[in-house]
């Protein structure tokens, strides 16, 4: 509210559409197979961190179970496409099975534990997110085990497929990028991906988006006040799990494959958690530019950091410091410093300077 | 006399062996201001927390126009018309004036749930929200956020919450705690304009005896978590029991 009017309000919204252009002309501008990869992986995690920050940003609900959430999604599409074959009903019937055991898993932790202190609802989603992912490498003859599930998406989406054709029956191209099914399966991905995320734009604007705020802010008031704070949380929990959950399935269809490492590891909790703090929690915004810094450092600081080792050789312990090796210390260390000068996040920091009278 | 609107029977809550409310039986009827008085730790804030739902009665009741709410939560008991104002600053620090009052109006016209439209499309909400910030001359600091404000002005929000919600009794906890003696008046004159509607119950706990003489239709004294005494301000003032225990007269109480 009080932010309106900013001038790095203004600059972070214009860094978002900047970034929504350059998702949406992606396989345009860049043409190889990894950048897509990126771009999809990007599209992905912008709705998983805005979803969690429903919860940790807006309501101030902290919960580790959102990648057991996002894990339903896809190993129920996972499972219905490698038992029935690549098809749309898979899909489908997938996610809606994700959606309804995401629900089932919401709302009993909801109910049964949202009245408790922040800290045991935390244990307690950490504990179930556990057994879930020990259930999902056990129970190997539905889920594959440790070496996941490898199928086939639907037909659309496989890479001979041809969207448009010319005059010769080849598939078209429009400045070198073929219309194949490939180019289809991206788009399905960005499509999902924008719609959820501008329902969920509309979500944190609406009346109930101001009851959460108001929870986060002040729990008891909000209860004295005449709002029913244990209802609005499990609701808002069932919501963030279902968009989750819906994020799985769809990033299993781009992906052909499902494993615990794609869906439901520990190691995406805490980049989801890490995207969401250095983004800027309390701001769907600060979602966008936490997932796509994240998702880029993690797929191109090696390479950066192995052209910059190449060109130093000769100097002494620079190009040590720089091997590509050594990507992790220096994400970490480029962590460190962007809490200390963004302590809200990168949106939430930057969204009060400028302030105008 | 008008049917009572809000009923304690026996009402006690313990917490181990320590009984802060015990066995109090008092009736609250519309049109009449009830202040509240005792030393420190005589059980006020306690007993407004049991009628509120702040804290779950030990045993006794709470009844609202001859509904027992005893078990209800406070969301629910304000859904019902009893308006709660605490004595520490509880608001929503980091929400804007306007957003803090939007809040309690919306969520006594039920559109919490709303989820598709933005906020700003609710313009009778905003409206309404905006009248109650003249009412309560808070009109200037709207769009600052409540964490901003200075002392007076959040007591000053704080009643305004309350109004917001419309309720059908208003419980203030020492509104002009911490305040200077040039805003009290202020906060004073708007319970003063709630008592004037005689449809209206108005519960206060308060120190303060000039306001206590301003105010008070009646005047009730607990005394160690008991109700000591119960009447006109003139009578209960001037009795004895009550010059003991309230004024610290060492004589002491049988």
């Amino acid at each position: 509210m009080s932010n309106k009017s900013t001038t790095g309000a203004l600059a972070i919204k214009g860094i978002v559409a900047l970034i929504g252009a350059l998702l949406l002309f992606a396989p345009f501008l860049f043409q190889d197979v990894r950048s897509l990869e990126v771009a999809a992986r990007i599209c992905i995690f912008i709705v998983l961190v805005a979803s969690f920050d429903l919860l940790i940003g807006y309501t101030g609900i902290v919960s580790f179970a959102h990648t057991m959430f996002f894990g339903f999604g896809a190993y129920g599409a996972a499972i219905l496409l490698k038992e029935m074959g690549p098809g749309w009903t898979p899909v489908i019937l997938g996610g809606l099975a994700g959606v309804a055991v995401s629900l089932v898993f919401a709302v009993a932790i909801g109910l049964l534990s949202l009245r408790v202190k922040a800290i045991f609802f935390a244990m307690i989603t950490l504990a179930a997110a556990s057994v879930v992912l020990v259930l999902a490498s056990q129970l190997s003859q539905f889920t594959g085990g440790e070496d996941g599930i490898t199928y086939r998406a639907p037909d659309l989406f496989k890479p001979a497929t041809k969207i448009f054709t010319d005059a010769d029956g080849k598939v078209l191209s429009l400045w070198g990028v073929k219309f194949n099914g490939k180019l289809a399966a991206y788009y399905f991905v960005f499509a999902c991906s924008l719609v959820l995320f501008l329902l969920m734009l509309r979500f944190v604007a609406s009346p109930l988006g101001t009851v959460l705020k108001a929870i986060r802010e002040n729990e008891a008031r909000a209860e004295a006040i005449g709002y029913k704070v244990v209802a609005y949380r499990t609701f808002i929990f069932c919501l963030s799990a279902t968009i989750a959950s819906l994020a799985g399935t769809v990033y299993a269809v781009w992906l052909k494959y499902t494993g615990p490492d794609t869906s439901l590891s520990f190691a995406i909790m805490i980049d989801i958690l890490l995207m969401v703090v250095i983004g800027g929690m309390g701001t769907m915004w600060g979602a966008v530019i936490g997932a796509v810094l994240m998702v880029v450092a993690q797929y191109y600081l090696r390479d950066l950091m192995g052209v910059a080792s190449e060109a130093l050789t000769g100097v002494p312990l620079l190009p040590e410091l720089l091997a590509p090796d050594r990507w992790l210390f220096w994400l970490g260390l480029i962590f460190i410093l962007l809490v200390y000068f963004f302590p809200k996040g990168i949106a939430g920091t930057a969204m009060e300077k400028g302030a105008r009278a | 006399m008008s049917e009572p609107s809000l009923v304690t029977r026996d009402l006690t809550i313990r917490f181990g062996g320590h009984v802060a409310v015990n066995n109090v039986s008092c009736a609250f009827r519309p049109g009449e201001l009830t202040v509240i008085v005792g030393p420190n730790g005589a059980g006020k804030t306690t007993y407004f927390n049991l009628m509120s739902g702040q804290l779950p009665a030990s045993s006794g009741q709470v009844l609202k126009d001859g509904v027992d709410i005893t078990r209800m939560s406070p969301s629910a008991r304000a859904q019902r018309g009893i308006g709660r104002a605490f004595q520490l600053t509880n608001l929503f620090p980091q929400l804007s004036v306007l957003e803090n009052i939007r809040l309690a109006v919306q969520a006594r016209s039920g559109d919490g749930w709303r989820m598709l439209r933005p906020v700003g499309h609710f313009r009778r909400l905003t409206e309404k929200a905006e009248r109650y910030l003249e009412e309560t001359r808070l009109t200037k600091v709207a769009h600052q956020p409540a964490a901003n404000l200075p002392h007076g002005d959040q007591r000053k929000l704080e009643v305004a919450l309350l109004m917001a919600m419309e309720p059908d009794i208003y419980m203030f906890d020492e509104p002009t705690a911490g305040m200077s003696l040039d805003h009290a008046p202020d906060v004073l004159e708007l319970i003063a304009g709630i008592k004037a509607d005689t449809s209206k119950t108005v519960l206060l706990v308060e120190h303060k005896m000039d306001v206590v003489r301003a105010l008070a239709d009646r005047i009730i004294v607990l005394h160690n978590g008991e109700l000591l005494a119960d009447g006109e301000p003139a009578e209960v003032m001037g009795s004895r029991i009550v010059r003991d225990v309230y004024l610290g007269t060492s004589e002491g109480v049988a």
